[in-house]
């Protein structure tokens, strides 16, 4: 049995918004009865451009239902542009996530919204401008692409769960593979490795926070193998300790500081914290 | 809230009777069969017991039953143990709709370089017997066919494909899993070479299985180790479990009239009160060879899973062959094989009774499975479209 969160059940025992606007501003279809499941959102706008309506009808299982109901639930009260930049992501996390394997559910939604939108603004979303990966479910390139790009996806597998590509005859699995190293290839010379920025500390709130990790991080793990630190200075950026307990005879303390305490306190304080020894 | 269980083909309730039986064997009655003393000694002579009462419940020889963990092992040790026996000949003829414990063997070997060939089935799940005739070569190490279907229930005509296979001295394996209990099995008169059955499908618990092995079938030991059942599955016998698989199997023979009388009409009456009430659904299966528990029915243009968890909210237990209750994407092998439209496909809902379900039980699903279905119709953008079209017709 799958383990969906209590709000799935709820979007599906009770699904909001359900049914079709007569003659609505936009229309999205997307899904079949071949590929198990379907999904058909309509919505109007009021005078301000903002969803006044959204109504859905979808063919599959609770998550897909729930999925769908949580759309509508998001997007109404948004303007077009708002709406655009929900992702499936977003539709998982209001629902408080979804099985990996049920991805695929809130991506339907976005790609239903996208069409939807589309529709509205007179643009046809042609899958033939793009190539059809996958056979079986008629899933093409991009929106593998998209859902690799939105969901930081890894393997053949992942992209089986979020977009169904890959999921019935597996031939397209090379193809596949290929796609996600070139897109993940792209992903990282986009965004450079950036190291996490961190606020300037004064004095006062670098040894405090010293204090604190050492406290905190440090000392109960050595104190578990039954050794123990003490803080005897700071100055700058040197931290100077001595070892107690079994740590201060321990042939291996030298590697214990720099590779445990140095690191952890890099990682918590400053990267440019460095960590000496004072011997008795 | 109250259980209305009808998946028996997914499992059964054990036996009070089995669970009696078992008990003393995981206290005071611990001894090693195999032991020398008296202590085990008395532990030996009940599993010779059990072993005589499923070698009568299946019409065999008591020297013929190998206990094993689990149908699946059965169907493993079948397989593999065979074609060990015939290192030469690298083809195994199996079918399309077979249980994944034989179909992923299959493909397994193919892998490694097997031929398999796979029987299709027809819209009703049958086999074409010539197909078989066709496929036979003298490449053929074994042919390995399921009794009944587990989704749909249909039977294949096993004695018949036996006398088939028998003409040409092939090995012959049946996975009787799913018909074990349900419909009678007697191998005196039988041309099966080896029979898989599993407890749990027929009220003993889960963990125990049979393989039924011929008097001169070549077969090597899949589970190698020490002397235990004649050195063909080693490993220290399950002893309560065995006990409670025999009580078991006593229990069967003993319900057999009840589960094609009582379970069938009950069977019978469930189905056709949901066509009865319930517009747009097809059974899926021959319905004349097919378990007398099991029925298999589609629902146009909604989903399987919503369907179950919808009943299962009213505490009514059954399964699918929807893609999305079993994590795949595509609706099951069976139905596919058996050519069942998408419209339907995706919305088939498998019940499968046991002696312990109930008319009263019946009606409670019949009450309330109309509804279930409209609502999720009211949901489905394809039902409304489907109406429309009618009124155009």
């Amino acid at each position: 049995m799958w383990d969906y969160t209590e709000k799935v059940k709820d979007h599906f025992m009770k699904p909001r918004n359900v049914g079709e606007i007569e003659d609505p501003d936009g229309i999205g279809e997307v899904g079949s009865l071949a590929c198990g499941d379907a999904l058909r959102l309509t919505f109007k706008l009021d005078q301000n451009k903002r969803i006044n309506d959204v109504k859905f009808k979808t063919f599959g299982c609770a998550s897909a239902i729930a999925s769908s109901s949580a759309l509508t639930e998001i997007i109404k009260g948004m303007t077009l542009e708002e709406a655009e930049k929900v992702t499936n992501r977003d539709i998982a996390e209001y629902l408080g996530g979804l099985p990996e394997e049920k991805m695929h559910c809130s991506v339907m939604g976005r790609e239903a919204l996208q069409t939807a939108i589309a529709n509205y603004r007179g643009q046809e979303i042609r899958k033939e401008e793009f190539e059809v990966v996958c056979k079986c479910f008629g899933v093409t390139d991009k929106e593998i692409e998209r859902a690799i790009r939105e969901n930081d996806l890894r393997t053949v597998e992942q992209v089986t769960y979020y977009t169904k590509a890959g999921g019935g005859c597996a031939q397209c699995h090379p193809k596949i593979e290929a796609i996600i190293e070139k897109v993940r290839g792209e992903m990282e010379k986009e965004v450079p490795p950036a190291k996490p920025e961190r606020k300037k500390l004064t004095n006062i709130q670098k040894i405090k926070l010293i204090e604190e990790t050492l406290g905190r991080e440090i000392i109960p793990a050595l104190k578990a193998d039954g050794g123990d630190l003490e803080l005897i200075d700071i100055d700058g950026n040197k931290v100077y300790v001595a070892m107690r307990g079994k740590c201060s005879f321990c042939p291996s303390s030298e590697f214990t500081l720099k590779q445990y305490v140095e690191t952890k306190l890099r990682e918590f304080v400053s990267e440019d914290i460095q960590v000496e020894e004072v011997r008795p | 809230m109250k259980t209305v269980y009808v998946d028996n083909n997914a499992t059964t309730k054990v036996a009070p009777e089995v669970l009696e039986a078992m008990l003393p064997y995981f206290s005071e009655l611990y001894g090693n069969p195999s032991s020398m003393h008296f202590f085990g000694g008395q532990v030996q002579k009940k599993v010779n017991e059990a072993r005589e009462k499923v070698a009568d419940f299946l019409g065999a020889d008591p020297s013929e039953i190998v206990f094993t963990s689990c149908g699946t092992e059965s169907d493993n040790a079948a397989i593999l143990g065979t074609l060990d026996s015939y290192p030469e000949k690298r083809q195994l003829i199996t079918t399309r709709v077979e249980h994944p414990a034989v179909g992923n063997v299959c493909s397994y070997l193919n892998r490694k370089g097997y031929r398999i060939t796979e029987l299709s089935v027809d819209r009703e799940g049958r086999l074409d017997l010539d197909e078989l005739r066709e496929s036979i070569t003298e490449e053929t190490a074994l042919i390995t066919i399921m009794y009944a279907n587990n989704e749909t229930g249909v039977i294949f005509p096993i004695e018949e494909i036996g006398e088939i296979v028998k003409e040409k001295g092939i090995p012959f394996h049946t996975d009787a899993v799913q018909a074990a209990g349900k419909i009678p099995l007697n191998m005196k008169k039988s041309k099966i070479d080896m029979l898989s059955i599993s407890g749990h499908k027929l009220h003993a618990p889960k963990g125990i299985g049979v393989l039924y092995v011929r008097k001169g079938t070549r077969l090597s030991p899949f589970m190698i180790g020490g002397h235990q059942e004649k050195g063909r599955r080693g490993g220290t016998e399950n002893v309560p479990y065995i006990v409670g698989l025999g009580k078991a199997c006593e229990l069967a023979k003993e319900h057999l009239g009840e589960e094609n009388t009582r379970v069938k009409a009950l069977r019978d009456y469930l189905e056709e009160k949901i066509l009865e009430k319930i517009p747009n659904t097809l059974v899926n299966g021959d319905r004349i060879n097919r378990l007398p528990n099991t029925l298999s029915i589609s629902f146009e243009y909604v989903e399987g899973e919503s369907i179950l968890l919808l009943l299962s909210d009213l505490g009514i237990c059954a399964s699918s062959g929807s893609a999305c209750t079993s994590g795949s994407l595509e609706p099951s092998h069976v139905l596919r094989a058996m050519g069942v439209p998408f419209t339907a496909a995706h919305g088939s809902i498998r019940f499968s009774l046991s002696i312990y379900n109930t008319k009263e039980e019946m009606d409670y699903i019949i009450e309330h499975l109309p509804p279930i279905i409209q609502k999720l119709r009211d949901i489905s953008p394809f039902w409304k479209d489907y109406l429309k079209a009618q009124e155009k017709i």
